[in-house]
């Protein structure tokens, strides 16, 4: 694996499976009466982030405390944008007070890449999010609930399997970054969406493109709806909530479509009565809770892979093993 | 041992056969039904790689000696290693603990080489955060000696007298494709058995 | 004053001649001229031009004196090889006043580096509400003939309309800067392939050239004259060709890196890759250095827009759009326009010095090389092979996009009205004020 997780295109097939893999050995910890591990001890993750994100952050951070590592929360919110500390002076302040990660949220697109390849700070970037570019541990937390379901086993990947993502597809990074992993995963991905919600140049990403949701649902393993924010109604994207939830929402009867096997995927949060009634929501094909739960584990991989091993923060040790040698 | 160390490395030589191997975990088996007085509260735990393939065999021998299916699982102790440090992050092995859990059982660990102890420390260390065993006890198919912590085995195979430049690889039938176990000079391949082993399957060692 | 006897220079790339610069003007030119000066030049190798001409260029001053300083501009304007620049309106306070255009064209005549001709904003405050003293601007010390709210765009057409029509009465020019504003809302690259997979606002080609095809219908209705900035789109030259064969007075400027870079190099997320209009595709490239070479486009115009380090040391959202460009704009020329054999020195001229000039109604400037004229003049040394370093530039900000790469040609000497500004690629200090 590369020292970062920048974006999902960073992980080959074999470190996406070593990844699940992984996860799914971390994810016996949940039953355990102690559900702790001291495979980080002395090692110092920050949390920054610069955008609210409860949930992600707490996923974060319950990860990296059952991996025992000293964890530190930085909230840079509203700061950036107009003359608040910077982020180079934010990432030399996190440098010196020695951290071995750095997860980064952050409201612009490219700001985890920034951290990333300069040399403001020496440990590891895990982009936990950023603008409408990437969010790669929720790719890797999507296809760990996907392969449970349709590809169980480790060492296996998601050949053959179809997942439709349906929703603000321009604004997502959910969906930027499952497009790549899904794909290096062997799975066929097609988009749903109304055209004013894809990105232009959408033909020569690896994945199909549809306008209509019913045709697709018959051929479709994984079904994951995304949210869309009720102001991008004002811009025009498209005319009401309503015709928006009548052609792109799913409910009891366009789940009804969905082969039997197939599952409701949702990243949350959820915007019920929107792209999601209540009836699917709360149904039992619905994976929503179980992907927070599978968060978690995913995370708890990619901390381990990250910083379980010789990191370059440890270069002195490293290279006096070198030299033994 | 001067003249040896300016010599050149010694190819692995075989100090345990297959019939060997066999014996030696049929006695364990005896012991460990005879000191756990008929193995009821026994827990059997094999510590990756090779030492779940030995407990395969001791459940094996265990279940024709006391007619009873005696709870085995399997333990991979990488989260708990002491020298994580020095190495890329390494992937995970299945850790498998018997349904009826630990708490108040017999566990025996179960290893191939007895070295240093650090393994069996970090082993210790996990069957802490998974349950509370009765009593932990330890069976492994070579003893080699040069502890570094304060540990002993309660089951051991072939007491094997080695100095530390030499490297004692385990091979099993059941990932190996042959039963034996082989000594030879550290220089000749990496320390650990598993290392070993790898680069042994591609020279040409006396089967 | 100092006299220069310029040894064996190709005039316009042609066959090998002397110059002798008497009296702020070329004396004589010939072979093995028989002549002495206080300073003596071998020139062999050296392409002699008439001095460049840079009608976009951000002086910063007044306002913003951490990025720029019209010293410091006119200095980095002279190793660039350029005479005269023409700075544009958006300083703080804003050009649209003849108080503001007075004091930044004095400010030029102080520096002695080079020509500054001040831009006057088409409407006040940049705003596009109310239309500023063009006329009390033209007729100021600064005799501003360029006017341009660039940085914005006048989108209000019927502002645009009455613009190109006031400025007829003294033969000005309104030069656009073309991006409609609502398509453009959020934009921070070219929107296309990279955009999508980068997740960053886009910046279509239509908000350029819908403001373009707008502007040179309204030029050809009021019989006015319309110059378009930066042309960045291989559609906004096919407008601007229609426009042209139609008659109508329409000019067009392109940048140095508009004519080398591509909207890839935004994958690194680096800011120095950020500008307005957006590093295009690489389509757009060869269509805009077809049209500079077949004159569709004008003139090579710099858009030099210095920032200091903080607005570009950041993550892409936050940072300032531009680029500095004075002191590498005719390598980036060379590079891609004379070492692909699309343009001569001869067309360099051109693009560089006389359209410009003429755009601009610059008298002095971007004259031929011949007896009599300003000794307005870059010695050029097109084999020069080096990398970029910032460090050795005059501008007082480091945002340019070519660190480190591997550009052709250096200036050698500039001389404005005879007098050396650079000699041997360094900066001759002028008159103490430097």
């Amino acid at each position: 694996m590369k020292r970062h997780l920048v974006s999902a295109a960073d992980l080959t097939r074999d470190d996406a499976l070593l990844v699940l893999d992984t996860a799914e050995e971390l994810a016996q910890l949940s039953g355990r009466a102690v559900k702790k591990l001291p495979t980080l001890r002395g090692r110092t993750v920050v949390n920054l982030f610069f955008e609210d994100s409860t949930r992600t952050k707490t996923s974060f951070e319950v990860a990296e405390k059952r991996l025992s590592a000293d964890v530190i929360n930085f909230s840079a919110k509203g700061s950036s944008v107009s003359k608040g500390e910077s982020l180079k002076d934010t990432a030399l302040t996190l440098q010196a007070m020695g951290a071995d990660a750095v997860v980064v949220r952050h409201h612009a697109s490219g700001a985890p890449a920034r951290l990333a390849q300069s040399d403001w700070l020496h440990g590891s970037v895990i982009n936990a999010g950023d603008g409408t570019h990437e969010h790669p541990t929720q790719a890797l937390l999507d296809a760990f609930t996907m392969r449970r379901h349709l590809n169980p086993g480790a060492g296996n990947d998601l050949a053959g399997r179809r997942v439709t993502i349906v929703g603000d597809i321009l604004h997502s990074r959910v969906a930027r970054s499952n497009v790549h992993l899904l794909t290096t995963l062997g799975a066929q991905v097609t988009f749903v969406a109304p055209p004013t919600l894809l990105p232009i140049g959408i033909e020569n990403w690896p994945c199909e493109v549809s306008y209509d949701l019913e045709s697709v649902l018959p051929k479709t393993d994984a079904l994951m709806m995304l949210r869309v924010q009720r102001e991008r109604m004002n811009a025009a994207f498209f005319p009401t909530e309503r015709e928006y939830t009548r052609r792109y929402g799913v409910d009891g009867p366009r789940m009804s479509r969905l082969p039997e096997h197939a599952i409701v995927m949702h990243p949350g949060p959820m915007v019920r009565g929107m792209e999601i009634t209540a009836e699917v929501a709360d149904s039992p094909r619905c994976t929503v809770v179980e992907q927070v739960a599978n968060g978690v584990s995913v995370r708890m991989a990619v901390l381990y892979l990250l910083l379980g091993g010789a990191t370059l923060t440890d270069t002195p040790r490293t290279d006096s093993v070198e030299s033994a040698k | 041992m001067t003249a040896h160390q300016e010599s050149a490395p010694r190819p692995p030589h075989q100090v345990l056969d297959g019939t060997d191997i066999a014996r030696v975990i049929t006695r364990i088996a005896h012991e460990i039904v005879e000191r756990a007085k008929g193995a009821e509260d026994v827990v059997l735990l094999g510590i990756h790689t090779r030492g779940v393939h030995l407990a395969r065999r001791l459940h094996a021998r265990l279940a024709q000696i006391t007619d009873q299916d005696i709870p085995l699982g399997t333990l991979d102790i990488t989260m708990y290693r002491d020298d994580l440090r020095l190495k890329p992050a390494r992937a995970l092995e299945h850790t498998e603990i018997p349904p009826g859990g630990i708490d108040g059982r017999l566990v025996v660990l179960v290893d191939d080489v007895l070295f240093s102890g650090r393994t069996i420390r970090a082993a210790l260390d996990a069957l802490n955060d998974i349950g509370r065993p009765r009593a932990v006890q330890l069976a492994v198919l070579v003893d080699r000696g040069h502890r570094e912590l304060p540990i002993r085995a309660d089951y051991v195979g072939k007491n094997l007298p080695t100095s530390l430049r030499e490297a004692v690889q385990v091979r099993l039938s059941d990932r190996d494709g042959v039963d034996a176990v082989l000594v030879g000079d550290r220089d000749f391949a990496a320390r650990s058995s598993q290392a070993l082993a790898a680069q042994a399957t591609e020279s040409h060692l006396p089967e | 004053m100092t006299t220069y006897l310029i040894r064996n220079a190709q005039i316009l790339g042609g066959a090998p001649q002397d110059l002798h610069l008497v009296d702020g003007a070329i004396a004589a030119i010939g072979t093995a001229l028989d002549a002495t000066a206080d300073i003596e030049i071998d020139a062999t190798g050296l392409i002699v031009l008439p001095g460049l001409v840079d009608l976009h260029t951000h002086l910063r001053e007044p306002g913003r004196e951490d990025a720029e300083t019209v010293l410091t501009g006119t200095r980095a304007a002279a190793k660039g090889g350029f005479t005269a620049v023409h700075a544009m309106a958006n300083t703080f306070p804003v050009a649209d006043t003849a108080g503001v255009v007075e004091q930044v064209w004095r400010l030029g005549q102080e520096s002695g580096y080079c020509d500054v001709q001040p831009v006057g904003a088409v409407t006040v405050g940049l705003e596009g509400k109310k239309l500023a003293e063009l006329g009390a601007m033209h007729e100021s010390a600064a005799g501003v003939r360029v006017f341009s709210d660039d940085g914005k765009c006048v989108d209000d057409a019927v502002m645009m309309r009455r613009a190109l029509e006031y400025v007829k009465a003294f033969d000005g020019v309104v030069a656009q800067h073309a991006q409609e504003p609502r398509l453009t809302e959020g934009a921070q690259m070219n929107e296309g392939q990279v955009s999508g997979e980068l997740g960053l606002g886009g910046w279509p080609a239509v908000a350029e050239e819908a403001i373009i095809a707008r502007d040179v219908l309204l030029a050809a209705h009021v019989g006015s004259r319309l110059h378009i900035c930066h042309v960045s789109t291989a559609g906004s030259v096919e407008i601007v060709r229609w426009a042209k064969a139609k008659g109508w007075d329409v000019t067009a400027e392109v940048t140095p890196h508009h004519l080398l870079l591509t909207d890839e190099l935004v994958r690194s997320y680096d800011p120095v890759y950020k500008v307005n209009p957006p590093l295009r595709t690489a389509e757009d490239v060869q269509a805009l250095r077809k049209a500079l070479a077949d004159g569709t486009i004008d003139a090579v115009a710099t858009d030099h827009a210095p920032h200091p380090a903080e607005d570009k040391d950041c993550e892409w959202a936050v940072a300032a759009m531009g680029m500095v460009g004075l002191e590498t704009a005719l390598s980036v020329v060379q590079q891609t326009m004379v070492d692909t054999g699309l343009l001569n020195w001869e067309g360099v001229a051109d693009r560089m010095s006389h359209r410009p000039a003429r755009i601009g109604r610059l008298a002095g400037q971007g004259r031929p090389v011949s007896v009599g004229e300003p000794a307005n003049l870059v010695l050029f040394d097109p084999a020069y092979r080096g990398a970029v370093n910032p460090d050795s530039f005059a501008t007082r900000s480091r945002n340019t996009p070519y660190k480190g790469l591997d550009l052709p040609g250096r200036v050698h000497a500039t001389f404005l009205r005879g007098t050396a500004t650079v000699l041997a690629g360094e900066l001759v200090e002028q008159g103490g004020l430097a």
